[in-house]
């Protein structure tokens, strides 16, 4: 049986197992993943695994391929880290985690008071139901949110389109984070720490902005100026 | 040149892609085409049950795949159609038996040797699902018109996006429009609207469906029932045919709003 090869660091979690791999080739890194794992069967039988792939752009065919074989080991894939927007987008349809441990609100920095300068998240397409979106600024959607859909901002979140899954602004704390939608029936929809609540399931059409004014959420037709 | 290699698949499962492979096979052998389907449900097969052929199998795909019989011997042809065949899933492997790579090579060697070839894939999003997709020219995705099939089939068109393979067309099957008329199940214009993909053509619930899966006699090849009638004008839109959309609703303006609906969305 060989030393942990060195294109992989193992840390143990509460749950589970932390694998951090090398900056080196995916073929070579996940071979010797796999490799590793394999020699090490009664070791790793059934444990969860997240993984941390540093820098990898991975397709959703690389992800679901070592997480199929992960599999075939007993192990158990659940979570992919990754600072490449590819692979947390291809991990998020295959519906793995992309962070360990969902922040709550409490351990956040206090809210900033404007966050006006700050450059968005821009993204042309329909976020379809399984994607996750996450952003630490604004986040501006040309399509629609479908439902099973999420997106979180730190910031505001505009959706140039019809608005139907989850979303969540000022994630931090930021009461003066603001959504904008052109169609506005969310499955749920938050601001900061408040749920905004959607008294007439069949709200008027056309395009709402939601924000707080006086400490209230308020969902108000969108007015040009 | 070659055969066009076309795959149904949904997400969810029980929504009726066997039905829909065994019908669309039918319908395209019974219009003079040489078609051979493959069951993907590696471990449940049933594409043979629902064909009636199921005491005719000899061999299955991964006898094939790992070189326990040529690609001729597992094609077992068909009883009423001479230019229909199937390849058996087989019952007792499991989908670790079978790669995406072994799936283009089997249908590389199909494409010679017929004008379609239609995969049926098992249910979710797992490896079977990503066997059956990997030699596919054209997808289709379908669902039922109920919130969960369909959010499903949103989450599968959206891999099948990432996967670059292309915009699926869309399959609704068991549309009741009685219920759709009472507010009680979703219309197709709510589905369309949502998923955004193009129609391929919208099957009703209809018993006779069942009926033909117990007695092994795809409903395509009944000339009375409605669904079997979807089933084959769906074939022949696959064909390129244009083929206006059966009017299920008695009411009688479905088929304009439809044709409205997908006019705009395949712009
Ligand atoms: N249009 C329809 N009307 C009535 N029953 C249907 C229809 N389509 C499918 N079914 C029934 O639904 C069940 C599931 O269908 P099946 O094709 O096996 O689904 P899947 O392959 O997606 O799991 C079967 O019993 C089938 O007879
Ligand atoms: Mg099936």
């Amino acid at each position: 049986m060989s030393d942990t090869p060195h294109f992989l660091q193992i840390k143990g979690l509460r749950d589970g197992l932390l694998i951090t791999l090398a900056d080196a080739p995916w073929e070579t890194v996940s071979q010797a993943l796999l490799a590793h794992i394999g020699e090490r069967q009664s070791f790793f039988q059934g444990a969860r695994l997240a993984l941390d792939v540093g820098q990898q752009a991975l397709k959703v065919i690389d992800l679901a391929d070592l997480r199929d074989r992960l599999s075939d080991q007993g192990v158990s894939l659940w979570a992919v880290l990754s600072e490449s927007p590819t692979t947390q987008n291809a991990a998020q349809l295959l519906g793995l985690a992309t962070r360990l441990f969902r922040p709550r609100l409490q351990e956040f920095e206090p809210a900033p008071s404007s966050m006006a300068d700050e450059t968005a998240l821009w993204l042309h397409r329909t976020l379809r139901s399984g994607v996750r979106v996450e952003s630490p600024g604004h986040v501006v959607i040309w399509g629609d949110v479908n439902p099973g859909a999420e997106v979180v901002a730190a910031g505001h979140i505009l959706v140039w389109g019809r608005l139907r899954g989850s979303v969540h602004a000022g994630a931090q704390g930021d009461r003066n984070a603001m959504i904008a939608a052109l169609e506005f029936s969310p499955m749920q929809a938050r601001i900061a720490n408040q749920e905004v609540v959607i008294s007439d399931p069949k709200p008027h059409p056309g395009p709402k902005v939601i924000a707080f004014r006086d400490d209230r959420l308020t969902v108000d037709d969108w007015q040009a100026t | 040149m070659g055969a066009q290699v076309i795959t149904i698949t949904s997400g969810k499962g029980g929504v009726g892609k066997t039905t829909a492979v065994a019908n669309l096979a039918v319908a395209l052998a019974a219009d003079g085409q040489k078609v051979v389907c493959v069951d993907g449900d590696i471990g449940l097969r049933n594409l043979d049950v629902v064909m009636g052929l199921e005491n005719r199998i000899v061999y299955d795909v991964v006898d094939v795949i790992e070189g326990r019989c040529r690609l001729r011997q597992a094609m077992i042809r068909d009883k009423r159609l001479p230019e229909l065949y199937l390849i058996p899933a087989a019952q007792t492997r499991d989908k670790s038996a079978v790669s995406p790579s072994d799936m283009v090579r089997l249908c590389d060697e199909l494409r010679g040797e017929v004008d379609w070839v239609i995969i049926d894939s098992p249910a979710g999003i797992e490896r079977g699902f990503k066997n059956a997709i990997a030699p596919a020219d054209r997808v289709i995705v379908l669902t039922n018109p109920e919130v969960s099939a369909v959010r499903d089939a949103d989450r599968v068109i959206g891999i099948l996006e990432a996967e670059e393979k292309g915009s699926p067309g869309l399959i609704i099957n068991r549309l009741n429009p009685a219920m759709v008329r009472r507010h009680d199940m979703l219309s197709a214009e709510d589905v369309l609207d949502l998923l955004a993909v193009r129609l391929l053509g919208v099957v009703p619930e209809d018993e006779n469906v069942i009926v033909a899966t117990n007695r092994g006699v795809p409903v395509a090849l009944d000339g009375k029932s409605r669904a079997g009638q979807a089933f084959r004008n769906i074939a022949r839109r696959l064909k390129g045919e244009d083929v206006p959309f059966l009017d299920l609703d008695d009411q009688g303006t479905l088929w304009q709003k439809l044709s409205r609906l997908t006019g705009r969305k395949s712009s």
